[in-house]
């Protein structure tokens, strides 16, 4: 896997990958796709992929309020907050 | 004391041979004696377990208490607790104080069992040797040189120091089973929506499924008889009847047929292991179960599928971890892009980061099909020949792991060689079977785990199999040395 790719998708996934480590990072993924290439031999005509174990399906529920308000204890551990609302870094200029 | 199994535990507290507030006593002191050699705890919960103690100990005077009520147990650093540090083996979340609790640590909280504390894991669960975990290994209580599997290592290791008798746990490859083999114990791994996942730290959705980890299968019965619910907060538990599977520890298992699958006897199985494995098997014969050779002719495909399905999930799952609403946040982000991407660069291991790009490859445009899709039809097949060999047979029998444990380090720079590891366990849970391990003799005083596989729902057969053996052989009562 070229250096290229790696530092595309480590952008995609939003992870900083510091440019020492960036080669052996390549490897070890080249590594794990080179086991995971094992996969295209398999005859999968006709087959349907398989989700969920027991192919169950998503279960419904009334439509009615069963949270209740608790941002005070979610804001609680957040790393910053200010009237209420989460911060982060200016986004707009 | 600290020898005593849960069974032996419960019966004594109501005997009053001893309190709740004396066992935990007992246990807190071991753990802080004997843990720094083994760092098998993240968080002990010293004054809310004497606390919980006091007041199981003023319920069992009163009668009628839960079967679990005073017995001390820890939970694995997976599972949310309310008010206590959860960090998942994680820098990510290392500040992390959840306002709230997992359904299986509210489940044991409704039986007044007590909490010693969250035990140590691969960092979000990914690993087989507890080397990635942020608070550093854990170590094997039968050879301190070694591992002791993972991603469960902290709940193995304190069960196997007999730091406590009993330790919840997560499985997602193998995480339960694995663990158990290469520290002597008894682990099961329920059928996928068995146990709630609400509040179980999310690692890969569709194969994540909690357990316990004990030194006796009677252990396991009686705490997964807490653990195990139905959970309308989780949309994928399953709605099935549930069992009393302490009930049918005694039944016989004359008549039982028991499949042995060629492919879990093959090349890369380590000698000693495949020696225990089958004088295990003649003991099952000796209980009047028929044996019969089976096939699982997709076996082989079962790890390359994981290795695409784990991280796909694992790289979804992950992405709520954003420096924004709690865990790690990086110093001084000069913007929301810088935010995100230092505090994550910083926060995950390398073995998350691995996982999180693989999976993030593998769902990307133009790689979806080759990869993601195949593995699903993949994991179809695998499905499948389950199903076949349970038209033949009520268990499938085999090793847990290919060898004994190994030392740290020795898989450190392949990440290949780690994920074989895992290669007898990582199929169950994509077909979403039961399985567990129980101890089935030392190779060079090391434990080896043999492993059974149930059909859907059928952990009380599992359970009843492992009890049976454990009624004719030893080796689940043997400790490490020194303790």
């Amino acid at each position: 896997m070229e250096l290229k790719t790696i530092e595309n998708l480590a952008k995609l996934a939003r992870i900083h990958i510091n440019d020492e480590t960036l080669a052996e990072t390549a490897k070890s993924i080249t590594e794990v796709l080179a086991l995971v290439g094992q996969l295209q031999a398999a005859d999968t005509d006709n087959i349907q992929p398989m989700a969920h174990p027991l192919d169950a399906v998503q279960r419904l529920r009334e439509d009615v309020v069963t949270e209740t308000d608790q941002h005070a204890s979610f804001q609680a551990i957040a790393p910053a907050t200010e009237n209420n609302l989460y911060l982060v870094p200016k986004v707009i200029g | 004391m600290h020898n005593l199994t849960i069974a032996e535990i419960i019966a004594k507290l109501r005997a009053k041979e001893f309190s709740s507030t004396e066992i935990t006593q007992h246990f807190l002191k071991r753990i802080e004696t004997l843990d720094p050699q083994y760092n098998s705890f993240i968080t002990v919960t010293k004054e809310q377990a004497l606390a919980q103690a006091k007041a199981a100990d003023k319920r069992l005077v009163k009668g009628n208490a839960p079967a679990l009520c005073g017995v001390p147990i820890a939970h694995k650093d997976i599972f949310c607790t309310n008010g206590v540090k959860t960090s998942c083996g994680s820098k990510m979340l290392d500040n992390f104080i959840p306002p709230y609790d997992a359904t299986v640590v509210e489940n044991y909280a409704k039986q007044h069992a007590v909490i010693l504390g969250k035990t140590n894991m691969d960092e979000f669960a990914m690993g087989s040797s507890n080397e990635t975990s942020y608070y550093g290994p854990v170590k094997n209580p039968w050879a301190v040189d070694c591992v002791p599997g993972g991603s469960s290592g902290g709940s193995a290791a304190c069960v196997a120091a007999r730091l406590a008798p009993g330790a919840t746990a997560t499985d997602t490859g193998g995480s339960i089973r694995q663990p158990a083999s290469l520290c002597g114990l008894t682990g099961i791994k329920p059928t996928y929506g068995r146990v709630s996942r609400w509040g179980m730290i999310a690692f890969a959705s569709s194969l994540d499924q909690g357990g316990v980890l004990t030194r006796t299968a009677e252990d396991a019965a009686i705490m997964l008889n807490v653990m195990a619910s139905f959970d309308d907060k989780d949309s994928t538990c399953v709605d099935h009847e549930l069992s009393d599977y302490t009930a049918t520890l005694q039944d016989s298992i004359a008549g039982m047929t028991i499949g042995i699958p060629d492919e879990y006897f093959s090349e890369g199985l380590d000698p000693r292991t495949q020696e225990l494995v089958e004088q295990a098997i003649k003991q099952y014969e000796k209980l009047g179960a028929a044996t019969k050779r089976i096939s699982l002719p997709h076996s082989h495909l079962a790890v390359p599928a994981y290795y695409v399905i784990a991280p796909a999930e694992c790289s979804a799952n992950l992405s709520r971890f954003d420096g924004v609403r709690y865990g790690y946040r990086c110093e001084d982000p000069k913007d929301l892009e810088d935010l995100y991407t230092r505090s994550r660069g910083e926060a995950f291991g390398d073995e998350v980061k691995r996982r999180i790009l693989v999976g993030a490859y593998a769902l990307s445009a133009g790689y979806y099909d080759a990869y993601y899709s195949k593995a699903q039809k993949v994991r179809r097949l695998i499905k499948q020949d389950f199903v076949n060999a349970f038209n033949e047979v009520d268990l499938i029998i085999g090793p847990t792991c290919p060898s004994p444990a190994f030392k740290f380090g020795a898989k450190g720079d392949d990440p290949v060689a780690m994920y074989l590891e895992d290669i007898y366990t990582i199929a169950t849970n994509l077909a979403g079977l039961p399985a567990l391990s129980i101890p089935c003799g030392l190779a060079d005083g090391k434990p080896v785990g043999l492993q059974l596989i149930g059909n859907y729902f059928q952990e009380g057969r599992l359970l009843n199999a492992a009890h049976q053996f454990q009624t004719e052989t030893d080796f689940h009562t043997l400790s490490p040395e020194g303790i």
